[in-house]
C-alpha cells in the first residue's frame, strides 16, 4: 500500500480548512450569542427590576447598595397591593371593555370587508380611498366633538363611548381583512352559489372559517389596543370604580405617596394579561404587522 | 370627458346625476350585487359620517369660536389662531419639546431598528427567543411602561444611576432634570424599537435570496451586499415605518401625562398634552380646536412631504 504524499496533503488540506470553517462559524455564532444575550438583558433590565422591586421589604427600596435580586423574597407583597389598590375591579372592567370590543370588531369588520373584497358597485374605490384615508387621521382630531357628542347624550362616564366605535369597524382593520378575502378564490364562492347559498351564507359559511389568520389578527390586536388605551378612557370616564387597569394605575401614582414595592407588583400584573396573550399569538401577530408592513 | 362635464354643472347635482347615470347602466345582476355591497359596508359609512366626518367638520368649526361649554359657542373668527401664532408662550413650548422629541427619537429608532433586525435575521438557532423577547417592550402598555420607568431611571435607587456609580459618574436628575426629561422620555420610546425591528425583519425576509446568491458568485462583499442589495430593496419597509412613527411621535402624551406632567419647565410639555389640559382641564373647547387642527395639519403635512419626496429614494420593482 503506496501513499501518495501529494493526495495525502490535498485530502489533508481540505480537511484542515474544513475544520477551520468549521471553527470559524462557532466563533462567528459564540459572538452573535454574546451580543444578543447581551442587548436582551439590556432591553429587559427594566421589567427584571420592577419585578425585582415587587418582592422587596420596605426598608430594601432605599437600600443601596441595592439588592438585585432579593434574598428573601415577598410574595405576600402581591396580596398586599390587590388589598391596598382595587386591581381586580380595574383589570375586570379592562376585560369587559376587551370583550365588548371583541364582539364589536367581529361582528362588523367581516361584513364590511366583504363589501369591498366581493362586490362590485358605483363609487366602491373612492370610498375606499376614503377609508384607507382615515387610517391617517390620528384620533385627537375627533375627541372634543365627541365628548360633547356624549355630554349631550349623557354617555359620559359610561363605557359607551369607548365601546360603539368598535361596531362600526376600524379603517385598519376593514383594510387588513379586505386584503385577506381578496386571496380566497372566488370558486368556493360560485361553488356554494350553485349548491344554493345567498351572500350571507356564503360569507358565514365560506369566507369566515377561511379567514382564521386576518381574524385573529383582529381579536389579538383589539385585545392589546383596548387594554392600553389611555387618552380615551381618561376623557370619557369620571367615577374611579369605573377605571380599565391603565387609567386606574396612572390614577393612584397621581394622587398617593407610592408604595413603590406594591405598585411595581401592581404594574407587573397588569401587564401580564397582555404578556399571555402576546406569547400565544406572536406568531399571527407578526405576520399581521409583516402583512400590513409590505403592503404599506 | 363626459365626466368633467357632467361634474361642472355643480356639485350636489353632478354628484346625483353621475350616481343615477351609473346605477342606470348596470344590469338587474348587478344591481342586486351593488345593493349587497352596498348593504355590507353601511355599518362603516355610519361610522364614517358619526365618528369621522362630523367630528373633523365640528372640530373646524369650533376652531373658530370661544367656547366653555357653560354657554354656547360665540364666534371669534381667526381670533384663536392669532392668539396661537402671535401671543402663547404654551404653543411655542409645546411645539419646541415635541418637535424636540421628534427629532431625537424618530431617526434614532429607525436606525436602531433596522440594525435590530438585521441582528435578528442572523441564521442561528434561538433567534425566535430573542425576536420575542425585543417584542415584549412595543405590546405593553404606555402606563405600565412610564411607571416602571419612573422607577428605573429614579435618581437615588433607579438601576441607571446605579450602575453609573460603580464607575463612578454620578448620574443625572433624568425625569426632575431640565436638560434630561426630554431625552429620558425619548430613550423610553426608543425602548420600544423592537416594534419597528419586527416590521424591518418581515421586510428583509421577504428580499428574494437568488439576488445575494448572484452578487456572492460576482463576489461582493457584505458591506457593498447591504449598500446595494438590502437598503433598496428595503426602502419600501423604511417608508412605511418613517410615516407611522412620524405620526406616532407626534402624538406623545401618555409619558408625559404619567411621569412628568409636562415639566420641569415645560421641558416636556408635549403638543398633545397642552392640547388636553386646555380642552379637558380648562374646558377651553374653541382654543383646544385649533390646537388640534394645528397638529392635524403638521401631521398631515409632514406625510404629504415623505410621500412627495418618497419617489427619489423608495424603489419599487414594478
Amino acid at each position: 500500500m503506496r501513499i501518495d504524499p501529494a493526495r495525502l496533503s490535498a485530502s489533508e488540506q481540505l480537511r484542515r480548512s474544513a475544520r477551520q470553517r468549521r471553527a470559524r462559524k462557532l466563533v462567528g455564532h459564540a459572538i452573535i450569542y454574546a451580543v444578543m444575550i447581551t442587548l436582551a438583558c439590556v432591553f429587559m433590565l427594566p421589567i427584571f427590576w420592577m419585578a425585582s422591586t415587587s418582592l422587596k421589604l420596605p426598608r430594601e427600596l432605599m437600600a443601596w447598595p441595592p439588592e438585585w435580586i432579593p434574598s428573601n423574597p415577598q410574595w405576600g407583597n402581591y396580596a398586599e397591593a390587590f388589598g391596598k389598590y382595587p386591581l381586580a375591579r380595574y383589570m375586570l372592567n379592562s376585560a369587559i371593555l376587551v370583550i365588548a370590543n371583541i364582539i364589536g370588531a367581529l361582528l362588523s369588520v367581516p361584513v364590511i370587508a366583504y363589501g369591498f373584497a366581493r362586490f362590485n358597485f358605483p363609487f366602491k374605490n373612492v370610498l375606499f380611498i376614503l377609508m384607507l384615508s382615515m387610517m391617517m387621521v390620528p384620533g385627537h382630531i375627533k375627541l372634543i366633538p365627541l365628548y360633547v357628542l356624549y355630554l349631550r347624550l349623557g354617555l359620559i362616564d359610561t363605557y359607551w363611548p369607548l365601546i360603539l366605535p368598535a361596531y362600526f369597524g376600524s379603517p385598519f382593520f376593514i383594510f387588513l381583512m379586505t386584503q385577506f378575502m381578496r386571496t380566497i378564490p372566488r370558486e368556493l364562492d360560485d361553488a356554494a352559489r350553485i349548491d344554493g347559498a345567498g351572500a350571507w351564507g356564503i360569507l358565514y359559511r365560506i369566507i369566515i372559517p377561511l379567514c382564521r389568520p386576518a381574524l385573529t389578527v383582529v381579536v389579538v390586536f383589539t385585545f392589546l389596543w383596548t387594554w392600553n388605551d389611555f387618552l380615551e378612557p381618561i376623557i370619557f370616564l369620571r367615577d374611579y370604580e369605573s377605571f380599565p387597569i391603565s387609567v386606574g394605575l396612572a390614577f393612584f401614582q397621581g394622587r398617593y405617596s407610592i408604595e413603590w414595592h406594591l405598585f411595581m407588583g401592581a404594574t407587573l400584573v397588569s401587564i401580564i394579561p397582555i404578556l399571555v396573550v402576546y406569547f400565544f399569538a406572536q406568531r399571527h401577530l407578526i405576520g399581521g404587522l409583516a402583512a400590513i408592513g409590505i403592503k404599506g | 370627458m363626459r365626466r368633467g362635464t357632467e361634474g361642472a354643472q355643480g356639485p350636489g347635482d353632478g354628484g346625483g346625476n353621475l350616481m343615477l347615470s351609473a346605477w342606470r347602466n348596470l344590469t338587474a345582476q348587478q344591481r342586486r350585487d351593488a345593493k349587497t355591497g352596498y348593504l355590507a359596508l353601511s355599518p362603516w359609512m355610519v361610522g364614517f359620517v358619526v365618528f369621522y366626518a362630523f367630528p373633523i367638520i365640528a372640530t373646524i368649526y369650533f376652531s373658530f369660536n370661544e367656547w366653555t361649554l357653560a354657554e354656547p359657542p360665540t364666534w371669534v373668527g381667526l381670533d384663536n389662531y392669532v392668539r396661537m401664532f402671535t401671543r402663547d408662550p404654551l404653543f411655542v413650548s409645546s411645539l419646541k419639546a415635541t418637535t424636540l422629541f421628534v427629532i431625537i427619537s424618530l431617526p434614532t429608532k429607525l436606525v436602531l431598528g433596522l440594525m435590530l433586525a438585521l441582528l435578528l435575521n442572523l441564521k442561528i438557532p434561538g433567534m425566535n427567543a430573542f425576536r420575542t423577547i425585543f417584542f415584549i417592550p412595543a405590546v405593553i402598555s404606555g402606563v405600565a411602561v412610564s411607571l416602571m420607568w419612573i422607577w428605573f431611571l429614579n435618581p437615588d435607587t433607579g438601576v441607571v444611576n446605579t450602575l453609573l456609580s460603580y464607575f463612578g459618574i454620578r448620574g443625572p436628575l433624568w425625569f426632575w432634570d431640565l436638560h434630561w426629561a426630554l431625552p429620558s422620555v425619548a430613550i423610553m420610546s426608543i425602548w420600544k424599537v423592537g416594534g419597528a425591528a419586527i416590521i424591518y425583519l418581515a421586510g428583509l425576509q421577504n428580499i428574494p435570496a437568488h439576488l445575494y446568491e448572484a452578487a456572492e458568485i460576482d463576489g461582493a462583499s457584505k458591506w457593498s451586499r447591504f449598500w446595494r442589495i438590502t437598503l433598496p430593496l428595503l426602502t419600501p419597509t423604511l417608508f412605511f415605518q418613517l410615516i407611522i412613527e412620524l405620526i406616532d411621535a407626534f402624538k406623545i402624551f401618555t409619558e408625559a401625562y404619567v411621569i412628568t406632567h409636562g415639566g420641569p419647565l415645560k421641558a416636556t410639555y408635549f403638543f398633545l398634552y397642552y392640547f388636553y389640559e386646555e380642552a379637558f382641564r380648562n374646558a377651553n373647547m374653541g382654543y383646544a380646536s385649533a390646537l388640534a387642527l394645528f397638529l392635524l395639519v403638521v401631521i398631515m403635512g409632514c406625510t404629504v412631504f415623505v410621500v412627495r419626496t418618497s419617489k427619489g429614494w423608495v424603489y419599487y420593482e414594478n
